[in-house]
């Protein structure tokens, strides 16, 4: 928990730094006639937050805060596995969502959550990977009238528009 | 008495079958659409606009202000029920709402929610009714030093009320407030902090993107890590007598509802700064003004009725502004004013005098929604709490689904579900050390109107800071303001001043 309360406030003061440095791209000083410059209001936020990454890395060092006095680790192994696996889950099927779409990628991280993450039936896994993008497709794209991304299976989608929009 | 007749002429509208229909279904999509995570009052009204052109104008508004009213409903369910608020309104209603859903008392909160939402709408249609002119005559006079000294009010109540680790909190609302600057610069139209032209950055960081990633994405991490992948389902018992018992024990919350929605209702009246910070507001003056201010956030009544007042009272009040003056006092409501141009009606007092039926109509509508919206809303309460009753492994990716599909709707851009994605592990990354994720949400979506008023503010000061100060109504905001900010360094003064006085030494 010490190390990451201190490499988080790190990371958090090179992005801050980073974002005064691409601000600064815009003026940010007194524009004449048009006030503060289009950079100026990130810019001095961005110094707001590095203030502030460094004054918690101040309090690491005075160890004030709760975390840098803790002992306990940031992630025990077991709960580290379980993120990365559901985290990975997650990046895999939003990646998928570009080549299958929606209606491929949501019953496939359906099965692998439920199925193997989850350990539940097939019977309920199964009933949920169909249920889910049918509800979708009747609730987003037939109700609300928005077009969720589809890839390859685009023109498997023809004839249900035909008949439903 | 001009007023009550022109309501009751109002209501012989609203009453007719087919806006008494619209009505009841309004209400009905409009609970649904606020429980959804991610899609809150001004998706559901912005996406349904277009279906209302084969109503007359009257109808359609009605429609639509009873989803808007419906939406302040069901925002309270989901963060209840999964702390996951289900629009920006609702984010002060997971503070306390979740606490009381994890000890069991789901139904208490949410029961809690639907009669503060009722009477705070109640109380502000009243007002609404009765000082529509000279209020917004008032509202009126607000100017941009206004607008942002009443932001940095909202901002000050989480430095100096929020209880957090304070240097975090700042950086919560830094970062939030820098990632609402991303995309086309407002004055200058120049793009800004678009990372090399990525094309996704250039209309800016949708508030949603990152509200579904943290409350969405993080929350449920967040909820497999704690319970390794099995939540502990709380138990939540529904019977008359429980409601019956919960509405008993809301007498005593009765100062902080009419509080609520009374700041709810003034909050909600200014242009743009609706139900959002109002609802923090009321929650924030509810722990401060509170004899027992430490129950708050970890389960109590009051810091849900709070914020649940205030919000439905602000919706309300948004459309004060946007009916008298042809402001908008909301996102929604903007986008309420954008379908009256269509339906051919223009917006501003005159709609007063020439449009009396599609106003009054309107008016006498937002009662009826009342009244429909907590019937349904207490009527559908056993269907959320089964929800809640499915296994987490069934439950957790129903919701990762609800998010990804939830974060693509707004813009229709993949760019952002990778956005939100990142958002939600980096936000649940930061929580683990204690970063307060709510003023970073609350930050992104105050962003833009904080930057042009600031700006605003100075371009007619020549850049000086006094404006804010000299100015009858911002001044006293604004002090209000700046005292909270500096309230938890005199707090830890005194406190060090009162230990070395006890002689018990300095801090070691």
């Amino acid at each position: 928990m010490r190390r990451a309360e201190l490499s988080m406030a790190i990371v958090l003061a090179i992005l801050s730094v980073y974002l005064m440095w691409k601000s600064a791209e815009l003026p940010i000083g007194w524009v004449k006639g048009d006030g503060p410059g289009g950079g100026a209001f990130p810019f001095w936020l961005s110094l707001v937050m590095l203030v502030c990454s460094i004054w918690t890395i101040v309090r690491w060092f005075r160890r004030t805060t709760p975390q840098s006095r803790s002992t306990e680790p940031y992630f025990d192994s077991q709960s580290l596995s379980l993120i990365i696996l559901v985290v990975g889950a997650l990046v895999l099927m939003v990646g998928s969502i570009h080549f299958i779409g929606v209606y491929g990628a949501i019953p496939l991280f359906f099965v692998f959550y439920m199925r193997f993450i989850g350990r539940q039936t097939w019977t309920k896994t199964l009933v949920l990977a169909v249920a889910a993008p049918v509800f979708t497709f009747f609730f987003f794209e037939i109700l609300l009238h928005i077009t969720l991304p589809k890839g390859a299976t685009e023109t498997l989608f023809y004839p249900l528009y035909d008949i439903f929009m | 008495m001009e007023i009550i007749q022109h309501l009751l002429d109002g209501f012989l509208v609203a009453l007719e079958p087919m806006n008494l229909f619209l009505v009841i279904i309004g209400c009905a999509v409009g609970l649904f659409i606020g429980a959804m995570p991610g899609l809150g009052s001004v998706n559901g009204v912005a996406i349904l606009l277009p279906v209302t052109f084969i109503v007359p104008p009257t109808s359609a508004i009605i429609f639509l202000a009873a989803i808007y009213y419906g939406a302040m409903y069901g925002g309270a369910i989901s963060s209840i029920m999964l702390g996951i608020p289900g629009a920006s309104t609702a984010v002060a209603t997971t503070f306390d709402g979740r606490p009381l859903a994890l000890k069991g008392m789901a139904d208490k909160a949410l029961v809690a929610a639907a009669v503060a939402s009722f009477a705070g709408g109640t109380i502000s249609v009243i007002l609404f009714t009765a000082f529509a002119p000279p209020l917004a005559h008032v509202a009126l006079s607000f100017g941009a030093p206004e607008e942002f000294a009443l932001m940095m009010l909202a901002f000050g109540t989480f430095i100096g009320l929020g209880g957090d680790d304070i240097p975090k909190t700042l950086f919560s609302i830094a970062i939030g407030l820098v990632m609402s600057a991303v995309g086309l610069d407002i004055l200058s139209g120049e793009p800004r902090l678009v990372f090399g032209d990525i094309p996704g950055f250039f209309h800016g960081i949708n508030f949603l993107v990152l509200a579904i990633g943290i409350y969405g994405i993080g929350e449920i991490l967040w909820t497999i890590e704690s319970s390794r992948g099995e939540v502990a389902v709380s138990q939540a018992v529904v019977s008359v007598r429980r409601v019956l018992d919960t509405l008993r024990e809301l007498v005593k919350s009765l100062k902080t509802i009419i509080m609520g929605s009374l700041i709810g209702f003034f909050v909600g009246l200014l242009p743009a700064a609706g139900a959002t910070p109002g609802s923090i507001m009321a929650y924030g003056v509810a722990k401060t003004v509170s004899r027992d201010p430490d129950s708050y956030g970890k389960g109590n009544l009051d810091g849900v009725a709070a914020p649940e007042s205030a919000n439905n009272a602000a919706s309300t009040g948004s459309m004060l502004p946007m009916l008298t003056l042809g402001i908008p006092g909301s996102p929604t409501t903007a986008i309420l004013l954008g379908g009256m141009v269509i339906w051919g009606l223009e917006p501003g007092p005159r709609l007063f005098v020439e449009q009396t039926e599609f106003v009054w109509g309107l008016i006498a509508s937002l009662y009826v929604a009342n009244l429909f919206s907590i019937l349904l809303n207490i009527a559908f309460i056993p269907i959320f709490i089964w929800v809640l009753k499915l296994p987490f492994s069934i439950l957790a990716p129903v919701i990762f689904v609800l998010c990804i599909v939830g974060g693509y709707a707004p813009t229709q851009d993949m760019h952002d579900v990778w956005l939100m994605l990142l958002f939600g592990v980096v936000g649940y990354l930061m929580r683990k050390l204690d970063y307060p994720m709510a003023p970073m949400v609350l930050a992104i979506v105050l962003g833009p109107l904080a930057e042009s008023s600031l700006r605003q503010s100075l371009l007619q000061s020549h850049g000086s800071m006094m404006v804010f100060i000299e100015r009858p109504i911002s001044g006293p905001i604004m002090g209000i303001a700046l005292l909270l900010f500096v309230f938890p360094a005199l707090k830890a003064v005194k406190s060090a001043v009162a230990r070395r006085s006890a002689g018990t030494g300095g801090e070691k």
